[in-house]
This record gives C-alpha cells, structure tokens and sequence, in this order.
C-alpha cells in the first residue's frame, strides 16, 4: 500500500496505490491523518485511480476522514474509484455523504 | 466434487492477502470473469478479516479456508475456533460493529452477503464460527 499527497488550494489529494484492507488500514489511518493535520488544508480528495482491492475496512476509512474532516468544517470526495470499489462503496451508501468523481481534478473542483 | 482445497492458516492479518490470492487462485479453474473474482476475493477478505478480528480478537489461532468445485460453483468456508459472535442476527445487521472505535465499518457480511450467492454463518460462544458462502460462477 502506497500514498502520495498533493496539496492543491485548500485541498489535500491523498492518491492510494495498492490494496486496501484490515491488515495496512491502521497504517494508512495514521499517515492520512497526520499528513492532513500539518497541511493545513481545509478538504481531502481520495484519489483511487490506482487502488488495486478495497474491502470493507477501506470503508471505514473513508467514513472515519469524512467524520473528522466535516466537524472541521470541510468537504470530502472520492476520484476515479474502480467498479469493485464503487460498488463497495454503493452497498454502503458512502456516496450519498462522500460525492464520486471521474477524476481527481473533478473533485478538487467539486470540494473548493 | 470436482476439486477440493484445505488451507490452514495462522491468524495475523498478513494472511488476509493470502487468502484472497489463494481464493482466486482456486477458483480461476472455472474461467471466472474479473468481476466474479473480485467478488469473491472481497467477501473471503470479509471473512478472514472477521475471524481475525472478532474470532480471535488479535491473539492468535489457526484460521481454515476450505474450498470446493462442484460443477461450476464454488463452496467457501472460512472457519475459526475463536470466541464465537453472541447474536448472530445483531452482528449481520448492514452497519452494525462490535468495534467502533476500530473504525469498522459493520458492512462485513452484508459485503459477502451481496458479492456472493448464498451466505449461512454458523456459531457458538466460545467454541467458534464457520461463514459457508457459494457462488456459481457463469
């Protein structure tokens, strides 16, 4: 599991390479956050181009930025999310409070 | 049975990998398509993810994947000796988590439930659990 960060404005796009499960969530929790805290930023786009698998525990994630990142008064959005992961995401209704985008540059747009 | 697979596995979450690539591995005899290998690599990871979390709550202890070809479907049990789940019909609840403050999302077996064509979770306090889930691959 890989992470790079970008920052662009107010928003922080966090890309993950990679698997996404129980076993790095904890690892990729802890990074996000750190790295979102010291940025400075305002909202945070997952970028999931390249995100190979996510289950159930990516979700969590997700949700877990989504909660932290609203109580400060920002957006959140996910890019380009493969057809597993969008429908993982669907099942759970993550859309309705996190917006999709086709690209990472819609969702940078879409959050300012 | 036109094929059969035991794997025993210890319980630590670099075997979630594993076992997804061990499952997919299996099943690709019947020429899935790459959505029903996605499916089924992601409720197995549901289900050794529960076993290793809930089962055995981080402690250790042996995990069995057990798989079977019959025709053009596949059987899946995922089976741990940990501590077993108190109320079934609470934990399979879409959204409902013993762990929040792991972040757990409680969406594990209505991921199975959905990706795969049947789910039956078996369970006793104490003794364990077995997650029994099949799909026919078309």
């Amino acid at each position: 599991m890989h992470l790079t960060f970008k920052k662009t404005g107010q928003t922080l796009v966090v890309s993950m390479a990679g698997e996404l499960d129980h076993h790095n969530a904890v690892n990729v929790r802890e990074e996000i956050d750190r790295r979102f805290s010291t940025s400075n930023a305002k909202n945070l786009v997952f970028n999931l181009q390249k995100l190979a698998f996510m289950d159930s525990s990516g979700l969590g994630i997700l949700i877990g930025r989504y909660k932290t990142v609203s109580a400060m008064g920002g957006k959140t959005a996910i890019a380009a999310p493969s057809l597993l992961t969008r429908r993982l995401i669907e099942l759970a209704g993550v859309h309705r409070i996190i917006p999709i985008y086709e690209t990472a540059q819609e969702a940078v747009g879409g959050v300012a | 049975m036109n094929n059969r697979v035991k794997i025993d596995f210890l319980s630590v979450s670099e075997n979630e990998g594993f076992a997804r690539i061990a499952a997919a591995a299996f099943v690709s005899q019947l020429n899935p398509t790459l959505e029903e290998l996605d499916d089924i690599k992601t409720a197995v990871s549901e289900a050794v993810t529960n076993a290793i979390i809930h089962g055995y709550e981080n402690r250790g202890g042996t995990v069995t994947l057990l798989m079977e070809i019959e025709e053009k479907c596949v059987k899946i049990q995922v089976i741990d000796k940990g501590r077993g789940i108190d109320d079934i019909k609470k934990a399979m609840q879409p959204l409902y988590t013993s762990k929040p403050d792991l972040e757990r999302s409680g969406m594990g077996f209505t991921v199975m439930e959905s990706f795969m064509d049947s789910l039956e979770v078996s369970s006793e306090t104490g003794k364990g659990t077995k997650v029994l889930m099949t799909k026919r691959i078309m």
